[in-house]
């Protein structure tokens, strides 16, 4: 009968107990474990080869379509593959289809842009190598107007300039133009960036995902409609591990290995509990 | 030092969006309050500023005549949206409603075809036995075994023109387990995700805001 009162018990514990929990598994591993061996899979290891394929000059677009409540995923993919266009000498176009999102893209290619001028000589230029058009409303409007000319609606860039000023958009005018796009985002326009952009335009994407939204995009990985995908903030670490340079991704490993971990025995606790107490209940 | 008091605010709002867990309180209801509002208050002045200003009225302004009377019903068409502020006339507002509905289902129904069926249902059509030119390949031909299995059965769970007993009834049968199987996995991804969010800001918590770690 104890063990029924117990496992009972369980089943009753204050859900502010497991939240206390799973902060400190996700708290004590930064201070004490270290990052282990990552192994990219397959889906991460397509999208780098698809950045790697571009030649010199060629343009990567990159959509920014997510904000604050997902960066701590999305962020790591976008400055490990901003590291790996620019050090390719790749030519960057950012835009967006979340408002709050453009600040975010800004914030990491300044950040990349940084960081290879510091640590590795590397310049690049501010609409010469890469340009942020912002973000426009109403995003199947968007994906379909850069199809014919993406000066239809992006006239300037986020600071207001005109794009036409800079060097870097002469010669892009619209798909045709684009050697691969990057979709950042935490929700459901990697559907629409597949079904308009590469149905009916032919573009190849690449997708870095937030973990909820990947398992849905894997039909499209699966079909070829997707050249890579990169999910949640496992697919930003072994994305890191490709590149070499080691972020947010590879830092937040030792602590999702512990959460899960302990959500691992607590799912099995939880069963085991409601199975021992059912057959045993019923004796 | 500006950089401080941000970096000081924003833990604040972050310790204070987190007390939601232990229990709500004025203090979680004021920092996300603060979010919505900052949130709402800059798309609107980023959608004023690099939408309607450069697209709708200074291209009014600077384009030939039969371009800026064509730009009059787009116009035209936003401000009968704002109908819906005035109850009274607020009918007026589905017009415009219609109008993108319409494009919308449009778009939709030619995007769902030329950019999901098709491509997925050509995604399907595989050989369930693989053979290369280096000779039979097992763990190929097992995936692909799974996969078309997994298509079919999962439709067949959603065939509901005849009882599902007999064959139909265990291909049913296995078509549940492959959606539990995809339940699973989307339940772990969002575990992951979720606590993705919380690595970011309990990392923002030690190292931008205490320099602990």
């Amino acid at each position: 009968m104890k063990i029924i009162q117990l496992l009972e018990g369980l089943g009753k514990v204050d859900r502010r107990i497991i939240f206390l929990l799973v902060f400190l598994a996700v708290l004590i591993p930064m201070f004490v474990s270290k990052t282990g061996q990552i192994r990219p899979e397959e889906p991460v290891k397509q999208a780098y080869a698809a950045v790697d394929r571009l030649k010199p000059g060629d343009v990567l677009m990159v959509s920014i379509d997510y904000d604050a409540t997902s960066e701590p995923e999305l962020k790591p993919m976008l400055e490990a593959i901003l590291y790996q266009a620019f050090q390719k000498n790749l030519k960057v176009v950012m835009t967006g289809q979340l408002a709050l999102g453009l600040p975010l893209g800004q914030i990491s290619l300044d950040k990349v842009v940084n960081d290879l001028k510091e640590k590795h000589g590397i310049v690049k230029e501010y609409g010469v190598d890469y340009i942020n058009l912002g973000y426009r409303p109403g995003y199947v409007s968007v994906i379909l107007a850069i199809g014919r000319e993406i000066r239809d609606l992006f006239q300037s860039d986020y600071q207001s300039k005109p794009i036409n000023q800079f060097p870097i958009m002469e010669k892009i005018h619209n798909y045709d133009d684009i050697g691969l796009i990057l979709v950042l985002a935490h929700g459901a326009t990697i559907d629409t960036w597949v079904q308009y952009a590469n149905g009916r335009f032919g573009v190849k994407i690449i997708a870095g995902l937030t973990a909820i939204s990947a398992p849905d995009a894997y039909v499209y990985l699966n079909a070829g409609q997707l050249s890579g995908l990169i999910g949640g903030l496992a697919g930003a670490a072994q994305y890191e591990t490709l590149v070499g340079v080691p972020g947010g991704g590879t830092r937040g490993m030792p602590a999702q290995s512990w959460s899960h971990i302990l959500i691992i025995i607590l799912v099995i606790i939880g069963n085991a509990g409601y199975f021992i107490t059912k057959y045993l209940g019923g004796k | 030092m500006a950089q401080i008091i941000g970096t000081w605010f924003a833990a604040f709002l972050t310790l204070a969006i987190l007390s939601f867990l232990y229990k709500d309180n004025p203090i979680y209801k004021a920092a996300e309050h603060l979010y919505v509002g900052a949130s709402a208050a800059y798309a609107v002045i980023y959608v004023y500023f690099f939408d309607v200003k450069p697209l709708l009225l200074e291209r009014f302004a600077n384009s030939p005549v039969l371009e800026r009377w064509l730009l009059v019903i787009p116009g035209f068409m936003g401000l009968l949206m704002l109908t819906r502020f005035i109850p009274k006339y607020a009918y007026i507002s589905r017009i415009p409603i219609s109008f993108t509905v319409g494009m919308g289902a449009g778009l939709g129904i030619t995007a769902a075809f030329q950019g999901f069926l098709i491509p997925q249902l050509q995604s399907t059509l595989i050989p369930i036995v693989v053979w290369s030119t280096n000779g039979f390949q097992l763990m190929d031909t097992i995936n692909n075994i799974i996969m078309v299995v997994g298509v079919l059965c999962t439709l067949t769970y959603f065939y509901f023109s005849k009882p599902h007993t007999g064959i139909l009834g265990h291909s049913a049968k296995l078509g549940i387990v492959y959606i539990m199987v995809a339940f699973g996995a989307a339940f772990g991804y969002t575990f992951m995700a979720r606590v993705s969010l919380l690595i970011g800001r309990v990392y923002f918590l030690v190292h931008d805001w205490l320099a602990l770690v």
